[in-house]
Order: structure tokens, then C-alpha cells, then sequence
């Protein structure tokens, strides 16, 4: 397990949101914010705090792909494997993406400074095969292009 | 399966029943009327028409994923589920039209391409939903190719990720996730039904799986009730004992022998094996629903410790010898029929059981007063809910409940005092939960944060931590509160209670020093908190009152219920659902033991003894004189025992030596009878004191009848034959006989006749009505030919409802320098009672010892940790056990059970005992608490002499 930060680390960030209705969600994405994942001591915290139970934060954190684990990389890149982009050789694509990587899906870089993972449309259709990098949409990319994109960011 | 009892109708009909205004549609070219808001696949089945489903059952909201119960409507597009599809007047459904047919055979070749093949070797071949569903759509082929999946162990040559193994760490039950549809029947059950939310679906799409959020089953917040298991359609929740012994062929209806709740619960046999025990969904007590006892806990009733053959000795140093039922008999009527020659006809006396059935009840007590010649009988009631009998009698004129279970379903403010009923009452709290989350409030007055203040979904509006000892002080306050901010409902009281006695009440509650800023410092409970908590219970609409022991089980047990029942009335809270005052009895029967005349100065029906022509009708059935002196209470007893002059105990089915409280006292007069007969399932604790020990049946081998916490007479059905060859009642006649008595009763049946036809309460109650209308609630008669299920509904039973002044009077028991902490008692969830019975079961994986509950404050000047062992010693006495530290218990204020022999809490106990019945004071005792190094001298010595007493002779060769 990856090192997990302290009750009292979770616990302010936690009460941060208490006074919203629906405070869940909210919670979850300001916990992976501050420690890049969703620390597994939190689910217990959480669960007294808003007075569920253990299994229901379990069943809502795993329902969204987002929600990590363990911390992904410095970088994040998310290549679209959705029907239109398939259609235009996405597969093809995201397999030489990640053999020049040396990655399988969800893998994370030696050097820990770039994570690839699947995503199943970034709703740019018009313009597949299409890529996230750090929440930033690139649409008609290559080989090439992915290649241009990653330097720019610096991995 | 068929139901060889009661022809009621067992058939699923999917979704919920609704109340409503009738509406009409046509099912399949069926004509049929339903409430409004009924979906249109309980419409259809009401019609004889069952539309498929997998993720639809009738205790369960509709859920609407499965897609099987699809149907075409006219006038509608599309093809709608039937479960999430309410009717409307004039609709008309097709269940079967081609187009459906075709869509459901689609459907379940998918569930069924991600599912093993394995029918013929699944614990659940013959009663899988899955197996009638593909026999119901006609499904002929599967053609999908084996790709990923969750169930195959490899896929090719790798091991297959998917595959999660069986989780078998509930000793009841296993979950196989290989053989899941995730219809999420059971993530709604242990949601909807229960209230525990121990289940989720975990990831999604087709990673959804079934989990607990904890590594197993075991170590997740899963209670065990087994709500989940009745839910699953497949073989993932399967009791461990049908995959064991295979599925059942015959069922019995009958009533579990737990709690006072009262399940009734359907025992599936093969043959005389009993496969397990299902809550039967047309109980009315619990609606369908069970805990871990009543469901799972039953092993005890063919545990090896068992005692099948009766035994004897001549003095309680002798090991047993074992003998015929003769030589039993004979050897114990010779030995009391001795002793009252000897020593007077007063000299030996009974206890009945609140375990046994009300004739086995009705039958110890008239031996009794018909064969020993006096009114010596008690019941471990005494040592319970005695001050509920007085204190309910005194004010409304019934010593009872007021209300049934439904009722909570009506109720808007609960206050729950002196009960932990998520422990002590399952299946009751699980519906108080779902109350709760339906929005009612609730009001805890108990010094321990229970589960119900704060649990999933669940939180207490208002929780007053009261110090122990100061129930009448909290609950006055509460009543001044309401009297002098004028919140006390006039027109009610003027209208159903003695306006004179209300007055002076109001004068007397009013006081200044009833306020709860006055007793603030000596409850502990802040004045603002207890206001506001009086306020929300005076104003906040339907207000009922649960108590339990907590209320009891002290010094002042009988003031405190007198005190609840005039908030009741203050507040009008009496004569209606969803309101009433509600003691949450604690065993199967105990309701029912004090209706039959178990009490030494009351006749069965609640009748003073003194009465000459109560003793008249039973002195014409029974053809004997009996004595207008009421008789001797169990620490009576005890204490003329050691006296002297009380010499013979007949003693059935209660362990008083574990139960009752200081047990240095009670082993004391137990040991200087000469008499003692035991009539038990094992060797109980009580029996180390005994001279003649009779082998009892299990409520699985006898019929009879039990009343629970709401009055409700419930049937008990022999589901097997005695193993030790008679059931109770049989073994009390055969007493009775040898003693003279001359009985001839063949059926528990001609029992109940005999107590319809003496007490008036019961006077309509016959085996036969039990069997049509399933159960009915006391009085039952010739006003209530169908029972009360509510009662003071047009006024009160004794006339007007009194209001009696409540005065606080704090305990003689009180802490000091040597004894600084006070010591409460309670129960857990997987135990019950003394347990007797649920130790041996495998519920031990939950709790095995008795542990000590401490306030992290109190344990650090103390030098005490988690699972240190310590000594808890009080004025009375001293024992060891480990320490829990926690901070549901308040400072000054330390907790434990009474489950376990070898902790005997009751050694820690005084003989302190309310001022009116004598209800011992177990809630509080004055304690001291420091590091130990294992067991007492008095747990070492006893254990010694227990072991010595249990020895039995080899059987002649």
C-alpha cells in the first residue's frame, strides 16, 4: 500500500466540506487534490463524518475511475479508446504510445513522470483520434503529434 | 416447497405492497383492482399472472436493473420494467406478447453467459431464481462464447483476474462472488431491511462485484441477520448448513425463542433434520426479517452438552448418577414431599421459565398452588421487567405494552430509555431504523452512546448521557418541562385522566426542584439539552416511549416506569399508532410467564391471590383450596434458605445462579436446600447446586404458545421429537403425578383451554384461532374476538389514567473513595441472556469473552489498556476480565456483559432491588477498576467447584 498521510492530515480536509449538502464527492476530489490519490485510512474518517457506512464511501470511490488508488504520475495522459476515435485507428495508436513508453494501460513511467490510461470519449468526435494531457484535450493527433505534445510538457 | 402447516400464500410478488385508492387495469386480458401507487408487477401477480424478475422481491423497494420483467403496455412506446412501473387506471399490460418473450431469453442468455454451469453440484440447484427464470423465459441456448468472465478459476493459462474465491469467514454463510448477477438484492436488503449498509457494489460496469468494503465478511459492519442471504436469488449467500445437508423438503411455522421481539421464523427440515431456520415473511412481529440469533443460532438445541437422561444425587458434592424418569420422579417427589413434612408446607416453591411456553408456565405455577399447597412461585421476570407489570398496572391497568410493532411505523419522535435495541432487539431496531430514516427523531436517554445515537444513516436528536442511577431525576425533569412551558396536552388529560390526580401531579412536577437545571449536576445531563429533547418529544407529533432495562433494573425501577407513563399521558401519547409506551421485554416469553400467575401474589391474568373469587374459579377448575397468602419472591427465598426454613426448588428452565445478582448470596441459598431440582437443557450454573436434574426440550421439540413484547400469542410448533423423550410441560406433569397431583393433559392445547376458560384476558385464545389468524395479541375475548393490537384506544383499561407522583430518591449504592466508578450492564447482539444457549453456537466468533467497557480517562489513571486484564471489584465482591477502552461509556462510568459464566458479573452485583417488586439494581453498582493478572480467587474457586459438580458416573456396565 502506498504510504498513507495521518488522521490529522485527513481530517481538516474532511471538515473543509461538512457544511455542503452532498459533501461526498466534494470530499473525494479535494482529498486526491491534496494527496494525489484517496488514502484507504480515509474511507473510516469519512464514513464517521458523514455517518455512513465503510462499504458505501468503498462503493462510491470505486464507481469513478478517477479516483485513485495510489498517486499517478506528474503527469497524466489519457488517450481516448471511444468508438469514433477507434474508428480512426485509436487502437493502433495508444499500442505504439505505450510500447515506445515501455507501459501497459494505467502504468506509470520508471522516472514517475507520466501515467497513460484509457478514457472512453472526450466528447471531440469531430476531431478522433483525440488525447487529455493534464486535463488539456488534443484532438487529430498522430504519432507524431503525441510525441510533439509530450516534449512540449517535458517528459 | 409446500408448508405443511399454514396454507398461506408464499408467492414473491416483487415490489412492496402500497396502500392507496383502488385502481383498475387489465393484466393479459385479466381484470384486476390494486391500491394506487402498486407497481404493474404486483398488479400481475395479484392477477395469478408472475412476470420474471431476478432483481425484484417483495421486501425490497423496486430496483428496476435486472430487465426481465419487462412488458408492453398499450399506448406506451417501448417495453417498460413492470417493477418500476406504477399502475394506471385503465392500463392495459401484456406480459407475454412475443416481442417480450424474445427480449427476456436475450437478457438471460447475457446473465447467464457470465455464470457456471454447474446446476446439478450448486448448493442452490432447486431453489435458484436464476435456474426458474431460465426455465421461465425458455431459455434453449446460450450463444455466447466463453471470454472474459468472473466464475472460471483460470483463463487459459493465466489465472483469471476476475475471479474473486468464496468468502467463507461467516460461520453461517458464505458468499461466492463466481456465482453473482449483482442484482443487488442484497446490498438493498442489508440497506432497506436491515439498516446496516455493511454492503455495496464495488467498481462498475463489468467490474460491479458485491463487497462488504472490509477484507470478508467477518471483520466488515456485516451483522449477521441474514436479510441478505434470504435475498439472493443464486447460490452466492448460502447458508452454510444447506450446502452442507442440501435443500430442505419440508418446513414448519414456529416462533423463535430469543428475545422478546417474538420472530416467527419457518424451520425447513429434511426429515427431522433441520436444514435452517428462514423468517417467515407473514410474521407479524417481525415482517420477514431476523438477527443472528433466531436465524442462525439454533446448534445449541443439538449441542453435545445437552443432558438427555434425567440424573439425581444425594448431595451436590456427589458426582450425577443417571436414572430412569421413574426413579427421577420418585426420588424428587419423595424428597418434597419430605421437606414439607418436615419443615411446612411453605418450604419449597417454584420458579417458572421465561423461556418455557405459557403452558409450561401455566403448569409450574399450578403445581405449585394446586400440588404444593402454596404460592411459592416466581419468575426470573422478577429480575427484569417486574416494575413494567407494576408500574403500567398502576397507571393505565395493564401490565403490558401498549402497543404492536407496526405501530413504529406511524411514529414521528421515539424516545428509546434504557435499551440497546440494535443489540438487545434486532429486528425491532431494524425497523425503528427505517422509521428513523423515513425521518422520525429520536431521543436516546442512556448513559452509553449506543449504536442508535450515531450509526449508518441513523443519528439521535438529542442524546441525554445520564448517570447512572438517575432515570426518575431525567425523566421528571422532562415532565416539568413540559408541564411548566405548557405543553402538556389539557384536552387529552381532562378528557382521559383523573383531572384531580393530574393537578396535584402538575403542582408536585412542577416544582423548582424537578427543573433540569436543579438536577442538572446530579444527572449530568446539561439543562439546554434535556429542555430542548422535552420539547421536540411534547410537540414533534406521534411520540412513543421503548424501554428496557436500563429503566428497570433499579432501585427505583417501578418510579421510572410510572414516570414514563405519566409523560405518555402528559403528552396525550397513549391510544393511537404510532405512539404508546413500549417495554422491550427481554426474553421469548417473559411477557407471557407473568400473564400466567408465575408472580407469588398474582394468579394468572394479573389477579391478586387475595381475591376470593379469583381463587374461586380456579380452586373449581383445579379442585383444590388454595392459599389466600401470596408466596415468597425469588431473594424471599433465597434468603429463607439460608435462614432455614425454605428448603425444596423447583426450578425450570432459568439459570438464577449466572442471572441473578450477587451471586455469592444466591450460591449461598442454593446450597442450603435440600432439594434443588434443576429442569434444564445443560448443566447450567444453577445446577452445580442441584440434587435432581431433569433434561429439557428445545423450543424445537414441543408445541406450545409464547406472548411477546406486544402481547402477540404466537405458536410454537414441535418441529422434531424431544431428544430427552418429553416436552416440558409433560416432564412438569409427570412431577406433579408423582406427587399426587392426578393430571391427565395430552396436548398443550387442553392447557390453553384450561387458562382461556379461568382468565378472562385470554378467554378467547384456542389453538384453533392461533392456526387461522396466525397469531392474535391479549386481551382476546369475546370484546376483541380478533385481539388488541392497540390498547387504551377509547380510554383506559383501569377507568382514567393516573398520574403518580414521581419522586427521586437516589440509590443506596452509591460511589465512594474505594469504589469511585459506577458499573452498568447490558447485552450484545450475538449473545443472549446468561448464554446458555448461544455460547455454544458459533456466534462465539463475535463475542467470546465479557469485556469491560472504559472511558479512555478513566483507564489512563489507571495504567489500563486495550486488552489488559483487570479487577472489578464492588461491596459485594470481585472478578477479572479484559478491558475495551472506549469512549461510549462516559467518564465515572464502566460497562459490561453477562454472557459468560467465567466472568460472572453478577459476583460485582449488590442486592439492591426496587423499592416495589424487588427488581434487583444491576444498572448500578458502585466499582473499583485496576490491573490484574488474571482470574479472581472467587472465578478460580467456582470454576473448581463447577467442575467437581458436573461430574457425571458412568452408566452401569
Amino acid at each position: 500500500m502506498h504510504p498513507q498521510p495521518s488522521d490529522q492530515e485527513i481530517r481538516p480536509v474532511i471538515e473543509a466540506h461538512l457544511h455542503l449538502e452532498g459533501p461526498l464527492l466534494p470530499i473525494l476530489h479535494d482529498l486526491q487534490a491534496r494527496f494525489g490519490f484517496i488514502p484507504d485510512a480515509a474511507r473510516g474518517v469519512i464514513a464517521e463524518a458523514l455517518n455512513l457506512s465503510v462499504a458505501e464511501v468503498v462503493g462510491v470511490i470505486s464507481f469513478y475511475h478517477d479516483f485513485r488508488k495510489a498517486p499517478a504520475g506528474q503527469h497524466v495522459l489519457k488517450l481516448c479508446r471511444a468508438e469514433a476515435c477507434q474508428s480512426v485507428g485509436s487502437e493502433g495508436l495508444a499500442q505504439r504510445v505505450l510500447a515506445n513508453l515501455g507501459l501497459e494501460w494505467h502504468g506509470t513511467t520508471a522516472d514517475g513522470k507520466l501515467t497513460v490510461e484509457p478514457v472512453y470519449c472526450l466528447g471531440l468526435c469531430a476531431c478522433a483520434p483525440a488525447l487529455m494531457l493534464d486535463g488539456v484535450v488534443h484532438g487529430r493527433v498522430d504519432d507524431a503529434g503525441v510525441v510533439a505534445i509530450l516534449e512540449e510538457a517535458g517528459v | 416447497m409446500k408448508d405443511l402447516i399454514i396454507p398461506w400464500d408464499e408467492t414473491d410478488k416483487g415490489t412492496p405492497l402500497r396502500v392507496g385508492a383502488p385502481v383498475t387495469l387489465s393484466v393479459d386480458g385479466i381484470e384486476v383492482t390494486v391500491p394506487e401507487g402498486t407497481s404493474v408487477m404486483r398488479a400481475a401477480s395479484d392477477a395469478g399472472i408472475q412476470v420474471p424478475k431476478l432483481c425484484a422481491t417483495d421486501s425490497l423497494e423496486a430496483f428496476g436493473s435486472c430487465r426481465l420483467c419487462v412488458v408492453e403496455i398499450e399506448g406506451r412506446r417501448g417495453t417498460p420494467a413492470s417493477c418500476t412501473t406504477p399502475v394506471v387506471a385503465g392500463m392495459v399490460v401484456k406480459t407475454r406478447s412475443e416481442k417480450v418473450q424474445k427480449i427476456r431469453r436475450g437478457v438471460m442468455e447475457l446473465y447467464i453467459s457470465d455464470h457456471p454451469l454447474d446446476c446439478l453440484t450448486c448448493s442452490a440447484n432447486g431453489d435458484c431464481e436464476l435456474q426458474d427464470m431460465a426455465g421461465a423465459v425458455g431459455l434453449r441456448e446460450v450463444r455466447y462464447e466463453a471470454g472474459e468472465n468472473h466464475f472460471e478459476v483460470r483463463a487459459g493459462a493465466a489465472a483469471n483476474a476476475q475471479y474473486i474465491p468464496k468468502d467463507d469467514s461467516n460461520p453461517y454463510f458464505t458468499y461466492d462472488p463466481a456465482k453473482c448477477i449483482v442484482c443487488n438484492r442484497c446490498v438493498r436488503a442489508c440497506e432497506e431491511v436491515q439498516g446496516t449498509f455493511a454492503l455495496t457494489i464495488e467498481g462498475r460496469g463489468f467490474d460491479s462485484r458485491v463487497s462488504v468494503g472490509a477484507p470478508n465478511f467477518l471483520e466488515s459492519d456485516c451483522v449477521s441477520c441474514g436479510a441478505c442471504v434470504q435475498a439472493c436469488p443464486t447460490a452466492t449467500l448460502q447458508e452454510k448448513s444447506v450446502i452442507e445437508i442440501g435443500t430442505p423438503e419440508r418446513s414448519v411455522i414456529t416462533t423463535c425463542a430469543y428475545c422478546g421481539v417474538g420472530c416467527s421464523f419457518k424451520a425447513e427440515l429434511n426429515g427431522d433434520q433441520l436444514v435452517r431456520m428462514v423468517p417467515w415473511k407473514h410474521g407479524k412481529a417481525n415482517r420477514g426479517h431476523s438477527c443472528v440469533k433466531g436465524r442462525f443460532a439454533y446448534g445449541y438445541a443439538t449441542h453435545q452438552d445437552r443432558i438427555l437422561n434425567p440424573m439425581i444425587r444425594d448431595k451436590i458434592t456427589d458426582p450425577w448418577r443417571e436414572v430412569s424418569w421413574d426413579e427421577a420422579m420418585s426420588f424428587a417427589a419423595g424428597r418434597m414431599r419430605g421437606l414439607q413434612d418436615q419443615y411446612g408446607k411453605n418450604a419449597i416453591g417454584v420458579i417458572t421459565s421465561s423461556r418455557c411456553t405459557n403452558e409450561e408456565t401455566y403448569l409450574v405455577q399450578k403445581l405449585t398452588r394446586a400440588v404444593f399447597g402454596n404460592n411459592n412461585t416466581d419468575t426470573c421476570a422478577r429480575v427484569c421487567h417486574s416494575p413494567t407489570g407494576y408500574g403500567l398496572g398502576q397507571t393505565f391497568g395493564t401490565s403490558a405494552g401498549t402497543q404492536d410493532f407496526d405501530s413504529v411505523e406511524h411514529t414521528d419522535v421515539v424516545v428509546v430509555i434504557g435499551a440497546n435495541p440494535t443489540d438487545g432487539h434486532p429486528v425491532f431496531a431494524s425497523r425503528l431504523k427505517k422509521r428513523l430514516r423515513a425521518g422520525a427523531k429520536l431521543i436516546v436517554i442512556d448513559p452509553r452512546r449506543i449504536d442508535l445515537v450515531r450509526s449508518a444513516h441513523v443519528s439521535a436528536a438529542h442524546h441525554l448521557a445520564l448517570r447512572p442511577g438517575t432515570n426518575v431525576a431525567v425523566v421528571s425533569a422532562m415532565a416539568h418541562v413540559i408541564v411548566t412551558e405548557g405543553l402538556a396536552a389539557e384536552s387529552y388529560i381532562r378528557e382521559r385522566c383523573d383531572w384531580e390526580e393530574y393537578l396535584a401531579y402538575s403542582d408536585f412536577i412542577g416544582d423548582a426542584r424537578h427543573s433540569p437545571e436543579a438536577t442538572e449536576l446530579l444527572t449530568g445531563v446539561p439543562a439546554a439539552e434535556l429542555r430542548a429533547a422535552a420539547r421536540a418529544f411534547a410537540t414533534g407529533g406521534n411520540g412513543a416511549i421503548y424501554y428496557g432495562l436500563g429503566v428497570t433494573e433499579h432501585s427505583q425501577g417501578s418510579t421510572t416506569v410510572m414516570g414514563i407513563a405519566n409523560l405518555a399521558m402528559l403528552t396525550g401519547n397513549v391510544g393511537r399508532k404510532g405512539v404508546g409506551v413500549n417495554p422491550l421485554r427481554g426474553q421469548n416469553n417473559v411477557q407471557g410467564s407473568c400473564d400466567m400467575g408465575s408472580f407469588p401474589h398474582e394468579l394468572p391474568g394479573y389477579r391478586h391471590v387475595k381475591g376470593a373469587e379469583v381463587r374461586a374459579i380456579f380452586e373449581k377448575a383445579w379442585g383444590v383450596e388454595i392459599d389466600p397468602e401470596p408466596g415468597l419472591r425469588i431473594p424471599n427465598m433465597l434468603d429463607a434458605a439460608v435462614e432455614g426454613t425454605f428448603k425444596g426448588l423447583y426450578c425450570q428452565g432459568e439459570d438464577i445462579l449466572q442471572s441473578d445478582p450477587d451471586t455469592k448470596h444466591v450460591a449461598a441459598g442454593l446450597a442450603a436446600m435440600e432439594c434443588v431440582i434443576v429442569h434444564d437443557l445443560f448443566l447450567n450454573e444453577t445446577a452445580n447446586y442441584a440434587h435432581v436434574f431433569l433434561p429439557g426440550s428445545s423450543f424445537l421439540e414441543k408445541d406450545g404458545t409464547f406472548t411477546n413484547a406486544e402481547r402477540r400469542i404466537n405458536r410454537v410448533r414441535r418441529v422434531m421429537a424431544p431428544k430427552n423423550g418429553y416436552e416440558d410441560w409433560e416432564v412438569t406433569q409427570l412431577l406433579a403425578n408423582a406427587m399426587g397431583a392426578g393430571w391427565h393433559y395430552t396436548h398443550p392445547s387442553q392447557i390453553m383451554a384450561e387458562i382461556a376458560m379461568t382468565t378472562p384476558s385470554f378467554a378467547g385464545v384456542t389453538y384453533e384461532v392461533l392456526e387461522e389468524k396466525g397469531s392474535v395479541q391479549w386481551p382476546c375475548n369475546e370484546a376483541h374476538p380478533d385481539g388488541t393490537p392497540l390498547m387504551h384506544v377509547d380510554g383506559f383499561v383501569r377507568g382514567k389514567g393516573r398520574f403518580i407522583v414521581t419522586e427521586y430518591v437516589a440509590t443506596d449504592e452509591k460511589t465512594g473513595p474505594r469504589f469511585p466508578l459506577l458499573l452498568t450492564t447490558g447485552r450484545t447482539l450475538s449473545q443472549y441472556n446468561v448464554g446458555a444457549q448461544t455460547r455454544r453456537t458459533a456466534n462465539v466468533a463475535w463475542h467470546d469473552e465479557d469485556v469491560l467497557e472504559i472511558h479512555p480517562h478513566d483507564a489512563e489513571v489507571r495504567g489500563v489498556k486495550d486488552r489488559d486484564w483487570v479487577r472489578l471489584a464492588s461491596r459485594a465482591g470481585e472478578t477479572s476480565l479484559r478491558a475495551k477502552i472506549t469512549d461510549r461509556v462516559s467518564p465515572g462510568v464502566v460497562y459490561t456483559t453477562f454472557h459468560h459464566p467465567d466472568t460472572q458479573a453478577n459476583v460485582i452485583t449488590t442486592d439492591f432491588s426496587d423499592w416495589a417488586t424487588n427488581c434487583p439494581e444491576f444498572k448500578v453498582t458502585a466499582v473499583q477498576v485496576n490491573l490484574s493478572n488474571g482470574p479472581s480467587a472467587w472465578q478460580e474457586d467456582y470454576n473448581a467447584h463447577a467442575g467437581l459438580a458436573r461430574r457425571i458416573l458412568p452408566a452401569a456396565e
